[in-house]
């Protein structure tokens, strides 16, 4: 909300000397967050005066219309101006800045020669003058101002204008009333409700026939009728001004009055041409089949739900959202009909998002307003129609009322102590309800009733606040509490750090990526129809439609992120990023689960069930040179292998053992992908991903990447101390010629099992292929180092258990040891 | 062993003149060793069997016993004399090598000698560590739960019903279709309540991760965020100890001078609610307040929708941006630098803190 600060001074004792910081720290105080805090025309020096427009001659023969105007600033004084906007006549009042005034931005305004005339000021627009973004043209100043006098006032220069953000709780702030209150109370000086000085409408027969059929969705309903009024006459230069300020255009005097009640008092009103209302009105839901065709020009579907303003004609608004084309005021309306009403907050925001619709009125009666407040809007704005349009209002006043009268609040009067930590004496917390504007009763136990224009005052929590606000946050002292002996972070929560440590000790650098996936990729991927990481979940909003799915794999986010890294110039590059996929399998979430009380354990079981898992995954995707080339030497580029070991490095930090064999899934290359189990369960792949792949996404060859489930991984069983031995160890070497196709993981596990417990470690220290040995098979040597706990091993027990490892890897593998 | 007479030709060698002369003449040779080769030839020369101080020592038999002790005294001298030379040389000349093969061994230090690019953190994740540490040494535990959530706990257990205004504010990304009635959660407060429906009170704990909400990437938004809210229930917590847990939390995360600042404010699941600026001197930009995250106590309908009585228990809560507090900290003036996964940015926080 916008609003001039000279506005808001008519209802409290604005100190003479405060400036713009006391002003934003008192709201800020309050709770009300300031946008924006700046003293308008501050930046304006020299002549800013009234003008007269007399004569207007149209030069001809430019690219665009050009004015010669001859320009009353002074009972003895016509200048001469060129201007080029045109939405001003001969007779209009505007605003005229002299030569050598400054405007801001530094414009300086200087008689010179234009167009073949001398231009002895200018004639200005809002934007000129700093006070508005329409730059339609030249701002025409309303009837009531004085020629030749300074333009200052009549045009708001002189003010402070505030921008305030409120909260959805504080409805009552979108008004002066309501603003003025809280600046009040932020600065500690005394308040004037208007509302008190504003004379209700004498009672009397209704105006006009109302009949609410749904008094629930509301529960109060007040109109009136104004009739007489002179169609031609405008809405006054203040008014406008205030309404322009609030960023509310004007239209005509009846539809600014009823924008600037709403302003000043927080009621949104709506005003209906009677003579084009026909027949009495009904207040109702809508019908099956309705239309409305509301102020905006727009056809809209009525919902059954939604509440309406009706006549014999059908729906002439959509209550308390937007008025009907229908009934609108129009240039020769001269009898209105006035209506305030307070509706139900619940059914007012359906009907907004409904119908994507959030207007002023939509916006206050979602927040609450007051309920008090209809019948002195009605009166208000008759008044200024009356005063401003030459009308005469019709007797009597319609005003259908069921609002429920409020119930008190009880607490405890120590409760606000309580919660705060503030040893408040009990005046304190009663004077600071009396304030806001509560009425309380009690001692030990409180009965607070809010005043009517706070519906959001309901739980004793809500007092408590009130309490604290209005006597400082600041009051409220540092005390640190002391927690219960903790257990520190969880098994899981350990070892996701310790992954993420070790895969940057191994130089990969952590890559979290957004987890919106294009289900595209999935096709590049070149996975099948079938593959459950196509089964990712929908958003329904997605910020890219190109990207609606969630991930069901860390690998599109890595790929992606590769790729613009390589974009950027980064070659070498090793990624890993640890997060959630999401994954199909939830099942329906129970329905009418309420909130006031806790779920049952059948319900909370539902509930729980109906989100999908979601398990940590870490993956690593890597491109270029893992080892870069250097005064070293050569580089060694990132391979396969790489990928397996970030795989190992995972495995072996997270305390698992890891076993690794050949696998076969896209989008790894067939014959270099790695299925990666723990206890015989495959948790993940590792490897280069398939050159068609790399090609479908526009990645270089040779991309490899690893990825696996975390939450899959069983959890470390504590682990033993290895019996560590003094003695010397025997070192032997073998080198075993096996098939190709024999993986060289199976030769090492049968060298392992067939050593028994005196080999202390094992080596892979060359594979060869070659023509000494027979096609298809390869020459795998071992170096074995074999250790006994408490002797020095004699070579003959060295070579029965190399010997008996030999064996083992033959049985199982075929393997023969190399000539 | 046979008398001999006394042979003064015989025995020349032995005179204190030869003997004096055969050291002078290996302390000489040894000292003009050029290295350690040179010594070790002169060495059989000057004490080797045939040198004159050997030669001598054979002579000795020839004296007369009463003069053989005295000869033998000087002999001895000689030869140590000589001795001591040869190892002062070579000690030398040992040292000389020495330095001269460090020299040789020289390299040049500043030779680079990074073969294996460096890794790093995301300071996203060093931060959240940073931060969940800090509450860990206070007792707190760090819960965890989905990002994917059901709507009753993002919204409903939280006191944002259906038509809510809150519920609107909030940006929310919903999961298709509407009957899972699944959402990406638009803050870590669903954890907490996770948290109070799965346990009793005390109740003491940090909810760290990512949240959602539909704004577009820019400078100063991503629509993929992390959030770390605490949770506090207990009996006898007061706004008091709130403010006692942010100053602390702020010293610890943002230094020894940062303090707070508390603005009312309006969360549905708190009351009172404030939002909190912390103090930063260290601001690229001069010390200012920095507005950090938002608090309050429990609303009592949120504990009720968990199962815990308000009338026991009092609670408190709040929740600030990671990103945000990222940007202040190290001064990074554009949110698409922490989002991109650029390596360079990353890089820049190595291990993290």
């Amino acid at each position: 909300m916008r609003v001039a600060l000279s506005w808001l001074a008519e209802h409290l004792d604005l100190p003479a000397d405060v400036g713009t910081e006391q002003i934003d720290e008192a709201f800020v105080r309050m709770g009300l967050e300031v946008e924006e805090i700046r003293s308008t025309g501050a930046d304006i020096r020299g002549s800013l005066v009234v003008g007269a427009v007399e004569d207007i001659e149209e030069l001809t023969g430019f690219k665009k219309p050009i004015r010669y105007c001859r320009v009353r600033v002074g009972a003895e004084e016509v200048r001469g101006i060129v201007c080029g906007a045109t939405n001003f006549a001969a007779g209009d009042l505007v605003p005229v800045a002299l030569p050598g005034t400054v405007l801001p931005g530094g414009f300086e305004i200087a008689a010179r020669k234009t167009y073949g005339h001398v231009s002895d000021g200018m004639i200005c627009s809002a934007v000129e003058l700093g006070i508005g973004a329409d730059s339609a043209g030249i701002l025409v100043l309303g009837p009531d101002v004085v020629v030749g006098t300074d333009a200052r006032g009549v045009l708001g220069l002189d003010d402070t204008v505030v921008e305030l953000a409120i909260t959805p709780d504080r409805g009552y702030c979108l008004s002066v009333r309501g603003l003025a209150r809280e600046l009040a109370h932020g600065l500690g000086v005394a308040f004037r409700d208007p509302v008190a000085a504003i004379p209700l409408l004498p009672g009397g027969p209704a105006p006009y026939d109302v009949r609410v059929e749904d008094t629930t969705g509301c529960d109060r309903f007040v109109a009136a009728v104004v009739e007489g009024l002179d169609p031609s006459r405008p809405s006054p230069q203040w008014l406008v001004r205030r309404l322009a300020t609030a960023g509310v255009r004007a239209i005509s005097l009846t539809v600014d009055v009823t924008n600037y009640v709403m302003l000043e008092l927080g009621q949104p009103l709506h005003a209906f041409d009677r003579d084009r209302v026909q027949g009495p009105i009904v207040v109702r839901r809508g019908a099956a089949g309705e239309q409305v065709r509301t102020l905006d020009g727009a056809l809209r579907q009525v919902d059954p739900q939604d509440l309406l303003i009706t006549d014999e004609s059908g729906p002439i608004g959509l209550a308390a959202v937007m008025g009907g084309l229908s009934t609108e005021i129009v240039a020769g309306t001269s009898a209105v009909l006035l209506e305030a009403a307070h509706w139900d907050p619940v059914s007012v925001a359906r009907t907004a998002r409904r119908h994507r619709l959030v207007s002023e009125a939509s916006k206050r009666f979602e927040r609450g307003v007051d309920p008090e407040l209809p019948a002195v809007a009605v009166a208000r704005a008759a008044a200024l129609l009356v005063e401003y349009g030459g009308g005469h209002p019709l007797p009597g006043v319609l005003d259908v009322d069921h609002c429920p009268a409020r119930e008190p609040i009880t607490l405890a009067a120590a409760l606000p102590a309580r919660i705060a930590g503030v040893d408040y004496p009990p005046e304190a917390v009663t004077g600071a309800l009396t304030d806001i504007g509560c009425t309380v009763t009690g001692t030990a136990q409180l009965a607070v009733t809010p005043p009517s224009w706070r519906p959001d005052l309901v739980d004793p929590a809500d007092v408590c606040e009130e309490v604290v606000r209005l006597t400082g946050y600041d009051a409220v002292p540092s005390v640190l509490p002391a927690a219960p002996a903790g257990r520190g972070l969880t098994g899981d929560q350990r070892r996701r750090r310790s992954v993420g440590r070790a895969l940057a000790e191994a130089g990969y650098v952590e890559a979290p990526a957004y987890p919106f996936v294009d289900p595209a990729v999935y096709d590049a991927f070149g996975l099948e129809l079938g593959d459950p990481r196509r089964a990712g979940h929908l958003l329904a909003n997605p910020i890219s439609e190109q990207e609606p799915a969630m991930r069901t794999t860390l690998l599109p986010g890595l790929l992606k992120t590769l790729a613009r890294n390589l974009t950027r110039g980064q070659r070498d590059l090793a990624l890993f990023e640890l997060g959630l996929v999401f994954l199909p399998g939830a099942a329906r979430p129970p329905q009418h689960l309420g909130v006031d009380r806790r779920p049952d354990p059948e319900q909370t079981a539902a509930l729980l069930g109906s989100v999908p898992p979601q398990p940590w995954h870490v993956g690593v995707a890597l491109s270029g040179q893992r080892r870069p080339a250097g005064w070293w030497g050569a580089g060694e580029a990132a391979c396969w292998a790489d990928a397996v070991e970030a795989a190992r490095v995972v495995a072996s930090t997270a305390g698992v053992e890891l076993i690794v064999r050949a696998g076969s899934t896209p989008p790894w290359h067939p014959g270099r992908c790695a299925e990666l189990l723990a206890d015989r369960l495959v948790v993940g792949w590792a490897g280069e991903l398939h050159p068609a792949v790399l090609t479908r996404l526009d990645l270089p060859r040779g991309v490899c990447a690893m990825e696996l489930d975390l939450d899959a991984l069983p959890p470390p069983a504590p682990a033993p101390a290895p019996a560590v031995s003094a003695f010397p160890p025997a070192l032997l070497d073998v080198a075993l010629v096996v098939p190709v196709e024999v993986p060289a993981a199976e030769v090492e596990a049968a060298l392992r099992d067939g050593a028994g417990g005196l080999l202390e470690s094992l080596q892979l220290f060359d594979v060869f292929t070659g023509a000494q040995l027979a096609p298809g098979r390869r020459s795998l040597a071992y170096a074995l180092k074999l250790r006994a706990p408490d002797r020095t091993l004699t070579g003959e027990e060295a070579t029965t258990a190399r010997d008996a490892a030999v064996a083992e890897a033959a049985r199982r593998t075929g393997a023969t040891l190399r000539a | 062993m046979t008398e001999y007479s006394y042979d003064p030709k015989q025995v020349a060698l032995l005179g204190q003149d030869s003997l004096e002369q055969a050291a002078a003449e290996a302390g000489a040779a040894f000292g003009r060793a050029a290295d350690l080769d040179a010594l070790a030839a002169l060495k059989p020369v000057h004490l080797g069997e045939r040198a004159p101080v050997s030669l001598a020592r054979r002579e000795l038999g020839a004296l007369p016993p009463q003069a053989r002790a005295d000869a033998g005294k000087r002999v001895n001298s000689v030869r140590v004399q000589i001795q001591q030379a040869y190892d002062e040389a070579l000690a030398a000349l040992a040292a000389q090598r020495d330095e001269r093969v460090l020299r040789e061994e020289t390299v040049d230090v500043t030779l680079p000698w990074d073969r294996r690019p460096r890794g790093a953190r995301h300071p996203l994740t060093t931060i959240t560590e940073r931060i969940s540490d800090v509450f860990v040494a206070m007792g707190y535990e760090i819960a965890e739960g989905p990002e994917m959530e059901a709507d009753w706990l993002n919204f409903d257990a939280l006191n944002i019903g259906p038509d809510h205004p809150a519920r609107s504010l909030t940006d929310t990304f919903f999961v298709q279709p509407p009957e899972s009635r699944l959402v990406l959660r638009t803050h870590t407060s669903p954890v907490q309540a996770r948290t109070m429906l799965s346990r009793t009170p005390p109740i003491y704990v940090i909810c760290p991760g990512r949240t959602y909400r539909t704004d577009e990437l820019d400078a100063t938004h991503t629509p993929v965020f992390g959030q770390v809210e605490g949770l506090v229930v207990d009996r006898g917590i007061t706004m008091a100890h709130l403010r006692g847990t942010l100053d602390h939390f702020a010293r610890e995360i943002v230094g020894a001078q940062a303090r707070t600042r508390w603005r009312p404010s309006y969360f549905p699941f708190t009351e009172p609610s404030a939002e909190f600026d912390v103090w930063f001197p260290a601001h690229r930009d001069g010390p200012r307040w920095v507005e950090w995250g938002g608090c309050g106590m429990v609303n009592p309908r949120v504990l009720v929708a968990c199962g815990i009585d308000p009338a026991e228990y009092t609670g408190f809560a709040f929740g600030m941006g990671l990103e945000r507090t990222l940007q202040f900290r190290s001064a990074v003036s554009d949110m698409r630098d922490i989002v991109e996964g650029d390596v360079r940015f990353t890089r820049a926080f190595g291990m993290g803190l």
